[in-house]
């Protein structure tokens, strides 16, 4: 008899056991799927409280090292650029320039001269400074290889 | 069968959460961006532009196009390059539109509406090559300030219109008149309303040229708002900052124009060859007029995998400003060996011409088909790029286009 208690104490224990690895797996399971939907865990973290705060976003957030509302390069003299040069033009226009310090002084002083670009004062050295370390002049030569290629099958 | 339920509801959940994440998500996404989202309008729905169009700068608008989207011998609106230099105007009120004719060498300055100007004046269609006077920019060194342009700042579309020196001839041409220039009314990045984003213009051989148009109509249809709707100046094989856009005056100049744009160093190359980052000065720079000859190949698509023993066919335009094009060739081992290809004449004066081949390649391996074309006055485009400018203009270096036989 005391045989038969044991064996059925044991098999509850089992049972339980079983649920709770199953309950676990099923956890797990839901844990998984969240990370691969919310990997930085926002929603756990905050509740429904996170998409107001992420509604008034800051117009001025960084994200993977890039101004996001200009696509700029994060670096020092930063927010001395958004203010001073993309008023008129987009900063697109910008990014895609490479000058020297020389020239890009010089197209500071065209901008002033026709274009109605304000006095920098000592702005001009640290937007100077950014652009030059962060969009620097790249030699292509006479003409560069192709770059880029995308290979595909073209069906005559 | 509480449990059961768990599962069943745990099941349904992830089922919401696997197809219901990207909308979820993407209402979020778009709550949260919404200040930056729609502050830019979408650029492709703005100007019905193909997706694949390449967005260079977005105040001002510069848009360009691939070469393998440039494939039509018509040029759609939707692979239209757009060169922008100030703001686009915004109300456009047709009954009230004028072109005024004004300047010191006029006879009697004299505005027209825009129904006026139609009903006055006979209609020509051409079709015209547009191409930007600082296409290939991107590829100088030292590199030139400005937008950077690849290969796709170029377009042959049909244009519709009156011819200017019908309209300048109805006003009067003074015997001193050297130049016109346009003014228009797009407006000033700054804000500064006496400030024009760009006035530029032409010497009257060109202005008086019977393909030079003061366009209504592109490829059969009102010109786009981006191009210029509602009257467009169309002077093609020249840099097309001479085509002036949203255009509401024309002068008559006893002078070369000075408006925006038209003098300094924009849409001027050295009047003698400079090394490279060698600094011009002002009054040694010579105004761009006719663009240098050049090709691109619009098929197929650089990148192509192709099997040993299939011939690749080729195609695309050649143009040559105010030339023709005389001779077009390929060569796919570097400019070692050019083989003639096919070349059409241009559906009329200032239009681009197509050209075509079959290609066979000895070897499987990688290739590039490079492609050269030569105008009527023996010019042939260069391998290398040409001669380096301050502003990077004038770059008609061959298009070349990367191959891989298997």
């Amino acid at each position: 008899m005391s045989e038969e208690k044991d064996f059925n104490a044991t098999l509850k224990k089992l049972k339980r056991l079983a649920y709770f690895a199953g309950f676990l797996f099923i956890l797990v399971q839901i844990g998984a799927l969240f990370l691969l939907y919310d990997p930085e865990l926002t929603l756990l973290r905050t509740g429904k409280g996170s998409i107001v705060t992420e509604v008034k976003l800051d117009e001025d957030r960084i994200e993977n090292g890039i101004h996001v509302r200009t696509g700029l390069i994060d670096a020092k003299g930063l927010m001395n650029v958004v203010t001073n040069c993309t008023n008129c033009h987009s900063a697109k226009l910008v990014i895609q320039n490479r000058m020297n310090e020389e020239r890009w002084n010089a197209t500071i002083f065209w901008m002033q001269k026709t274009q109605n670009l304000w006095d920098l004062g000592s702005n001009q050295k640290i937007i100077v400074d950014y652009l030059v370390s962060n969009y620097p002049v790249k030699e292509t030569g006479r003409r560069s290889m192709l770059t880029n290629i995308k290979w595909y099958e073209l069906e005559n | 069968m509480n449990r059961r339920k768990f599962i069943k509801k745990t099941a349904l959940t992830s089922f919401t959460a696997l197809i219901g994440a990207e909308i979820v998500f993407g209402n979020h996404m778009i709550s949260g961006y919404q200040p930056l989202a729609l502050q830019k309008p979408d650029p492709f729905k703005l100007f019905q532009k193909d997706k694949q169009m390449v967005i260079l700068n977005d105040k001002p608008w510069n848009i360009e196009a691939k070469a393998h989207l440039l494939d039509d011998k018509i040029t759609p609106n939707n692979y239209m390059f757009i060169r922008n230099n100030g703001i686009i105007p915004k109300e456009i009120d047709i009954k009230n539109w004028t072109l005024t004719i004004d300047g010191e060498s006029v006879v009697n300055k004299k505005t027209y509406t825009l129904a006026g100007l139609k009903s006055k004046f006979k209609h020509h269609t051409y079709q015209l090559t547009l191409e930007c006077g600082g296409n290939g920019r991107s590829e100088f060194t030292p590199p030139a300030k400005g937008n950077q342009w690849t290969i796709g700042a170029v377009s042959c579309a049909s244009w519709t219109g009156i011819r200017l020196k019908d309209v300048l001839e109805d006003a009067g041409i003074k015997n001193n008149a050297v130049y016109i220039g346009y003014h228009s009314a797009d407006t000033h990045l700054s804000g500064d309303p006496k400030k024009e984003p760009i006035s530029r213009g032409a010497p009257m051989i060109k202005a008086l040229q019977d393909e030079t148009l003061l366009a209504f109509q592109m490829n059969g249809k009102d010109i786009p708002l981006a191009h210029g709707y509602p009257l467009r100046l169309v002077a093609g094989g020249w840099p097309a900052s001479v085509s002036g856009k949203w255009v509401e005056r024309i002068s008559i100049r006893n002078k070369v124009h000075d408006g925006t744009k038209m003098t300094g160093t924009a849409y001027r190359v050295p009047c003698n060859p400079v090394a490279p980052g060698e600094k011009v000065k002002d009054e040694d720079m010579c105004i761009i007029e006719s663009m240098p000859v050049k090709s691109l190949i619009t098929y197929p698509k650089s990148g192509a995998l192709i099997k040993k023993k299939e011939t690749l066919k080729i195609r695309g335009h050649a143009w040559a400003g105010e030339l023709e094009v005389s001779k077009m060739e390929t060569s796919i081992d570097f400019g070692v060996t050019w083989q003639k290809c096919i070349i059409e004449k241009p559906s009329n004066r200032l239009g681009w011409q197509h050209f075509s081949a079959n290609i066979r390649f000895p070897k499987k391996g990688y290739y590039e088909v490079w492609a050269r074309a030569t105008d009527m006055l023996g010019k042939t485009q260069p391998m290398l790029l040409p001669g380096w400018n301050p502003k990077g203009y004038l770059n008609n270096a061959c298009h070349r286009i990367a191959i891989k036989v298997k």
